[in-house]
Parts: C-alpha cells; sequence; structure tokens
C-alpha cells in the first residue's frame, strides 16, 4: 500500500511538491478572479512562469 | 529484457500489460465523457501542468548544464547488466524477473500516453480522434527508427523532451483556465500565443540558468 502511494505521488507529483502546490494556489486565484468583473486570463501563465523560474532555482544555487 | 533474459517471458509480460492498459482504456474513456467539461478541463489541466512542468523542469536544468544528459548508450549497458545478473525465479513457466519487468515498464510508460491520450480526446470531443492520433504517432516512430536505423543514443532526447515539456504545459495552462472559468481573448485563437509564451519563458530560463552556471564554476 505504501509503495502504492509513493508511486501515484512520484507519477503526479514528482520531483518538487512545491510546483504542484504552486498550480493548485494559481487555479484558486484564477477561479476567485474569474467571478469578478476584471479578466483572469493573465494569472495561469504568470504564475506558471514564476512557479517553474522558483522550481528551478532551488536547483541551481 | 529480451536480448538479456530471452523473448517469451518478455513478450508475455508485454502482451499483459498492453491487455492491463486496454481494460483500463476501455473503463475510462467512456467514464470521461460523463464528467462536465468544466470540471474534466480544470483536472485535465491541473494534471497537464504537474506533468508538464515535470518534463520541461528536467529538459531545462539538462540543458542549461545543471543536471547530466541521459546518455542512453551507458543507461543501456548498465540495465543490460543488471538484467544479465538478477537470479532466475520460474513462476506459472515464466523467467519472473522478465516477465514482471516487461509488464511494469509497458503499463507505466503506457499509462502516460494512455492518460494524455484520453484527456486530449475527451476535452476536445472526439476520443476516436485522439486514438487514431496517438496511432499514426506510433507507426511514424516505428517507421523512422526502420528508415533511419541509428542508435538511441542518436536521438536528441532533451530538446523532444523539451518540446513536449512546452506542449504539455501550453495545454495545461489553457484548459486550466478554461476550467476554473476563464474567458480567453480570442478563443481557441490565443492558444498559439499560450504556446509561444511558454517557449519563450522556457528558452529564457534556459538561458539565464546557462549563465549562473557559468558563474558558479567561475
Amino acid at each position: 500500500m505504501k509503495r502504492f502511494g509513493k508511486f501515484w505521488w512520484d507519477f503526479v507529483v514528482g520531483d518538487d511538491w512545491r510546483v504542484a502546490v504552486g498550480i493548485v494556489l494559481a487555479f484558486g486565484l484564477t477561479a476567485l478572479l474569474a467571478t469578478t468583473s476584471v479578466p483572469a486570463w493573465w494569472v495561469l501563465p504568470l504564475a506558471v512562469a514564476a512557479v517553474l523560474w522558483l522550481s528551478l532555482r532551488r536547483v541551481a544555487r | 529484457m529480451g536480448l538479456t533474459r530471452g523473448w517469451r517471458s518478455t513478450l508475455v509480460g508485454t502482451g499483459a500489460a498492453t491487455l492491463a492498459l486496454a481494460a483500463i482504456v476501455a473503463a475510462l474513456g467512456p467514464a470521461l465523457t460523463v464528467i462536465p467539461i468544466e470540471v474534466l478541463r480544470l483536472v485535465v489541466g491541473g494534471l497537464l501542468l504537474v506533468f508538464g512542468l515535470q518534463w520541461l523542469r528536467k529538459a531545462i536544468l539538462r540543458a542549461s548544464g545543471w543536471r547530466a544528459v541521459r546518455d542512453e548508450d551507458a543507461v543501456f549497458a548498465r540495465e543490460r547488466a543488471e538484467a544479465a545478473n538478477a537470479p532466475r525465479v520460474e513462476r506459472a513457466g515464466l523467467d519472473w524477473y522478465a516477465f514482471t519487468i516487461s509488464f511494469k515498464g509497458v503499463l507505466l510508460e503506457g499509462l502516460e500516453v494512455a492518460f494524455i491520450v484520453l484527456t486530449f480526446g475527451s476535452t476536445q470531443g472526439s476520443i476516436p480522434l485522439a486514438a487514431v492520433g496517438a496511432g499514426a504517432a506510433v507507426v511514424l516512430v516505428v517507421l523512422a527508427g526502420i528508415v533511419v536505423r541509428e542508435p538511441l543514443s542518436r536521438v536528441p532526447e532533451n530538446t523532444l523532451a523539451f518540446a513536449v515539456g512546452v506542449m504539455l504545459t501550453t495545454f495545461g495552462i489553457f484548459w486550466g483556465a478554461e476550467g476554473a472559468g476563464v474567458d480567453w481573448p480570442g478563443g481557441d485563437a490565443s492558444l498559439p500565443g499560450v504556446l509561444g509564451f511558454v517557449a519563450l519563458i522556457s528558452l529564457g530560463f534556459v538561458t539565464a540558468l546557462r549563465r549562473r552556471r557559468k558563474l558558479a564554476i567561475a
């Protein structure tokens, strides 16, 4: 069971769990903004760029 | 596996995994079509994003020198030696090592491909068309392998991984945002714009990390 859970964790989350958390937070912010009159299409591309750069920087120190 | 442990158990393992994959696809395909499209796009977008960013992150780190580029010849030699040295255990008349390694390899890699094909098909409303596209890709790759007859090490693996990462991330952003309630300016026409943005920032990150690498070495 533990190995089964580890497989799915590696399969979905991968090397850096912060990336998955960042994406979930970005989805939440996008969904919130989409309920207002402010355009929300720009949130996810910028959030992805930020999350990717932070994850890369953690390795490239 | 076939070269080192024999073809019979290897092919049985491959066949069993293919059957298991077919069963999973047959069960999941129809189930996906009953999920509301917004929910499906949000979940699919999220999963494509985490997969895509995993691919892209590794490809950028390799392209900028922060992670070693995979040496396919060395990987092949190491895995061949491991397979040759593994003890032989017979179960159900099969070399169990050859069977399980082949089964796991085909099932796990196949699951990722099946997931991508199913989700692309369901979010665009045509699983059969996505399956035809996947089948055409398999035929093309096999034909290219026969025509080129070059070893796997000649394939620019990291360039392919980079391109796959950019594509998955782009579709993940596009569908994920739509699932979260976003209306893209220009609708589907904005997809090339998202693709260009992801490709540009990724190439920019490669350049920036190469500079960092040079400074770190100097």
